[in-house]
């Protein structure tokens, strides 16, 4: 009676049997991208997230290794997301699950897989506890994190002259969170923070909340929260000239996705980091041109990117290995090196942290900006080794 | 007022009524038993889950005439502190489904006490508005964990000696807590208390008259109905090992009232069926695509229209038995 | 977080955002009021509609270049029409049977036309530009007022006071009043009664468009722009009195205030202030602070 999902059947492969099929468990390499489709995150992860993982295995040399890709939506509920998880594990029996945005459900996947001896590459989620005190040996956490977005857009304006702040916080432990990080960096390099103002999680109007950061007259307002209370924060913040008044907009956690629905006129001179830009180099700009084709249009966010990165070397790490069980997988995948068109050279680390530098970008004002999707200037590279919170800080318990 | 006019189909003769209902149990409890040799124990669990929690509201809307748009309150409230209890302070799953269970039984009394001297829309607009108040008392409190949810609770052992992590275990459980809630209701429907409340719901002016009073048995039936939402909450988060906001966000108040209305308010088995229909179209359709909301939102526009007695009215008008 | 004595010209600029967003308020709960009022339906679809309005807006401008103040006139008669189909095909038939019935339609009714427009257009919202016209802004001395928020005050004020007018103080408004009241008796009288209610419910609809259209210049367009505003008009029109149309735009308008005097104060709790206002009215006054007990 099971519910019946999509199943791309890999554009590779032969069929080669031998002893390479002889680990892979019933012969075939299950791959499940659990996305949201359908709510606040679905231009930035969502079908694009299907896409680019179809990509990744189509793009992989061949070696014998059949692969299988499943998709589904977890509705941005935590139970939807746990079931299917587990159904996925338990029934059908996937091998690893790609992506999940949404911090809560990464969380609860993130048990679930190591209690089934799984894999699990985050791409979608942002909370630093994945490879802090929630690490696992089965979980390896691609893309971005908190600590990476407070410290990489905190450091960076600061010693760019952005020293006196003033936070937008979304009431929540996520908000709360990335708001506590930001200041730290903040205060240790020396800046001010003039204020803060808690709003409701969803809330419409920012008018009252801008109106305090304006009056603090702090040089950078950051706004603390994410997806339609940040876009909502930032056309509103161009409405009462905040911009034009000199202040300037730090988002914490912002997409191409974000700002291709404001608009390069609301948008324009917001600062904030992020991991993966189409624009970067030829073969980011090849690798964009061929998602956008097969995502109607769309350009990869960064969490689009990460899951083509991430499927990439778990299938170099099965092939190696000549197996999918998960914990030996994830192990293999840190003692590789990564390579792809996308991050580049990179590392993954013994907390499940993966390593590739970030970019601080900063929004181009409309008559800077060629053509759609053309958006970001990067004001600054942060490599890979400060991008991300020293292992000794995480308080993960797989570091001795 | 009677809040909904065509439901609770009269009850033929008494002997012949009950004995299809007890076939009808009887297939249910089969049902459930020997299911999960078949299907996903999990889904299952959930299903049940949910069965118990649209069963406890359809004693409030089916017998009681009285719309909660609120529900949702129990079903989390049950939900957080059982799981807190579990994970904080180390209870054994009895005692935190126990818990659990009171307070939301708790959460019914104060509630009760406000809500229920106003009828129909009003009264569906206070439950309403004390869930939104719960719902962003639950989004700002530290031990609910906000958007995470508390996370990992453990399952442990009950009664000290059968370890819930083992699936038969755990869906053992969920059987006997939701079999036992089951017949809980149908045992208070079908008591004297559930005969008062019949009466309240058809005329209350005559209710009163009798000399019944009235808001006292609304307000029974509004805590019994919370206490097993409650309890269907506490033993969901055992299941999934995961206590989230969904649950006490008004979009769940408003699914329990659409498996309740399309299985067939104010029937015995209505709120199950309706329970197994949504679970499993969610689940179903939750793999292609995002077109879950649209089709209960058809489903919620069929029903309203012409199908106002849901599955298990319309089966029970056929066999010309109530079910 | 938030100093106490907050100096005045900072309050005052406080009260004046929240005299906006009171405007917001009060077209919407003015549009639910008037369905409510006058035809004992529970509009739970009003959040879409006014969705609708906003996205209409959007699409006259982006597919047929028409401006936004055409818009304001085009997209109400639009979307108030589709409102009277709705009315015509489906509610009518719930009329002889509980409101709750109505409330249920139109809640599965808002599910479909959001869950359609989410699969279209997805969440992140779409840009509609201000109108030139009423672009920049005033420095007011204690606040820096855009020009299109001093807008929707005014507008707002001019339609919920002209709309009150209608209802209350003409012929076809006592004859809507007289209709609810007894609508056999009327109909005798030779009125087509249906046909009224039709239209009131349009014109419910259309004002929540027409405040869809307002809100599109400074909300993102999105799907579920309604979806958690409804429970919010919802509760300010319980408040004012699910009867009263000068309860709603009073109502709302004061809502925003103390909204506004909560944010600045405890902004956590500016979310929950309204539905702790809406427990203790019902608890005291159940038909509303203007209300008339049904």
């Amino acid at each position: 009676m099971f519910p019946s999902r999509s199943i791309f059947a890999a554009a590779s492969l032969a069929f080669a049997a031998s002893g390479a099929q002889a680990q892979i468990s019933d012969g075939v390499v299950k791959i499940g991208v659990l996305t949201d489709m359908s709510s606040l995150y679905a231009d930035i992860t969502g079908p694009g997230s299907t896409v680019a993982a179809r990509m990744a295995i189509a793009d992989f040399p061949a070696k014998g290794v059949k692969v299988e890709l499943l998709s589904a939506d977890h509705l941005n509920k935590p139970d939807v997301g746990s079931s299917i998880a587990r159904q996925w594990y338990d029934v059908d029996k996937v091998d690893v699950i790609v992506d999940v945005p949404t911090s809560s459900i990464a969380l609860a996947i993130n048990q679930i897989t190591r209690e089934k001896g799984k894999a699990f590459l985050v791409s979608g989620a942002a909370t630093s506890d994945l490879t802090g005190k929630a690490c696992s040996p089965n979980t390896i956490h691609w893309t971005y994190d908190t600590w990476m977005l407070a410290n990489g857009t905190g450091n960076a304006i600061v010693k760019t002259g952005g020293d006196s702040w003033y936070f937008i916080t979304a009431d929540y432990a996520f908000g709360l969170a990335l708001e506590r990080d930001t200041e730290a960096v903040v205060l240790k390099n020396g800046g001010k923070v003039l204020g803060k103002v808690r709003h409701p999680l969803n809330a419409q109007d920012f008018s009252s909340f801008l109106l305090q950061a304006q009056a603090s007259k702090a040089k950078i307002i950051g706004l603390a929260n994410a997806g339609g209370d940040t876009t909502n924060s930032i056309k509103q913040a161009a409405e009462f000239g905040i911009v034009k008044g000199g202040q300037s907009l730090a988002g914490m956690l912002v997409f191409l996705s974000d700002i291709h629905g404001l608009g390069l006129d609301k948008a324009q001179g917001l600062i904030f980091t992020e991991t993966f830009y189409w624009d970067l180099n030829d073969q980011t700009r090849a690798f964009a041109k061929r998602f956008a084709a097969a995502n109607g249009g769309k350009y990869p966010t960064m969490v689009q990117a990460g899951v083509y990165s991430a499927i990439t070397h778990y299938l170099k790490a099965v092939t190696a290995l000549k197996g999918d069980d998960g914990t030996k997988v994830i192990a293999k995948m840190k003692e590789l090196p990564t390579d792809d068109p996308l991050f580049g050279k990179g590392t993954v680390r013994a907390d499940g942290r993966k390593l590739h530098p970030a970019y601080l970008v900063e929004v181009k004002k409309p008559s800077e900006s060629k053509g759609p999707y053309d958006y970001y200037k990067i004001r600054a590279t942060i490599p890979a080794d400060q991008a991300f919170r020293p292992m000794s800080e995480g308080g993960c318990s797989l570091v001795k | 007022m009677a809040a909904v006019p065509e439901l609770a189909p009269r009850a033929a003769s008494r002997a012949d009524g009950l004995a299809h209902q007890r076939i009808a149990t009887a297939v249910m409890i089969a049902f459930f038993a020997l299911a999960p040799l078949v299907l996903y124990p999990v889904f299952l669990m959930k299903v049940m889950c949910f069965a118990l929690f649209a069963c406890a509201f359809n004693l409030l809307i089916g017998y009681g005439g009285l719309l909660s748009f609120g529900h949702a309150m129990f079903l989390g409230t049950a939900g957080y502190a059982s799981a807190h209890a579990a994970k904080v302070w180390g209870f054994p799953p009895e005692f935190a489904i126990l818990f659990g269970t009171a307070c939301s039984a708790l959460l019914g009394l104060v509630t009760g006490l406000l809500a229920i001297r106003r009828q129909g829309i009003y009264f569906a607009m206070i439950t309403l508005a004390l869930a939104q108040m719960m719902y962003f008392f639950y989004l700002q409190a530290p031990f609910t964990g906000g958007e995470d949810g508390i996370q990992a609770v453990p399952r442990g052992k009950l009664f000290g000696l059968l370890d819930l992590n083992s699936v038969w275990a755990m869906y053992a459980l969920v059987f006997a807590v939701f079999v036992g809630g089951f017949l809980l209701i149908h045992r208070t429907v079908h008591s004297p208390f559930g005969q008062v409340l019949k009466a309240i719901r058809e005329n209350e002016a005559r209710a009163l008259s009798l000399g019944y009073d009235v808001n006292r048995y609304k307000l029974l039936a509004y805590v019994l109905s919370g206490t097993l939402a409650g309890l269907a909450g506490a033993t969901k988060v055992l299941v999934f090992e995961l206590a989230s906001l969904t649950d006490v966000h008004w979009t769940m108040s408003g699914e329990v009232v659409l498996m309740v209305l399309l299985g067939g308010l104010g029937t015995v088995f209505g709120p199950v069926v309706g329970a197994l229909i949504i679970i499993s179209m969610e689940n179903y359709l939750a793999q292609i695509g995002s077109w879950v909301t649209v089709v209960q939102g058809v489903i919620f526009v069929i029903c309203v229209l012409t199908f106002r007695r849901g599955v298990v009215g319309e089966l029970g008008r056929l066999i010309g038995k109530p079910l | 977080m938030e100093i106490f004595g907050v100096p005045t010209q900072a309050l005052f600029g406080q009260l004046l955002i929240g005299l906006i967003n009171g405007s917001f308020y009060a077209l919407l709960s003015l549009g639910l009021a008037v369905i409510f009022g006058l035809l004992n339906i529970i509009n739970f679809t009003h959040g879409a509609q006014y969705m609708m309005g906003a996205f209409c807006a959007y699409f006259l401008l982006s597919k047929l270049g028409v401006g936004y103040w055409w818009a304001l006139a085009i997209t109400p008669l639009v979307v108030g029409a589709i409102g009277m189909v709705i009315e015509r095909l489906m509610l009518a038939r719930l009329y002889k049977l509980d409101h709750l019935y109505g409330l249920l339609l139109t809640f599965g009714l808002a599910l479909i036309i959001q869950g359609l427009f989410r699969n279209e257009y997805g969440t992140s919202g779409i840009p509609y530009a201000l109108p030139q016209e009423l672009s920049g802004g005033r420095n007011l001395g204690f606040m820096f007022l855009p020009n299109y928020r001093a807008w929707v005050i005014l507008a707002s004020l001019v339609v919920c006071l002209a709309t009150w007018f209608v209802i209350e103080k003409t012929k076809l408004g006592s004859y809507l009043r007289a209709a609810t009241e007894n609508p056999q008796l009327v109909q005798a009288f030779g009125i087509n009664v249906p046909r009224m209610i039709t239209l009131t419910y349009g014109f419910g609809v259309a004002l929540a468009a027409f405040a869809g259209v307002m809100a599109a210049p400074i909300y993102q367009v999105n799907p579920l722009m309604g979806a958690d505003l409804i429970i919010v008009v919802f509760a300010v029109v319980v408040i004012g009195g699910m009867g009263s149309i000068m309860g709603s735009i009073v109502t709302g308008f004061a809502l925003g205030l103390i909204e506004g005097l909560t944010k600045v104060f405890y902004p956590e709790a500016s979310n929950t202030v309204i539905f702790i206002i809406m427990a203790i009215v019902l608890m005291i006054k159940p038909a509303g602070l203007f209300g008339t007990q049904r």
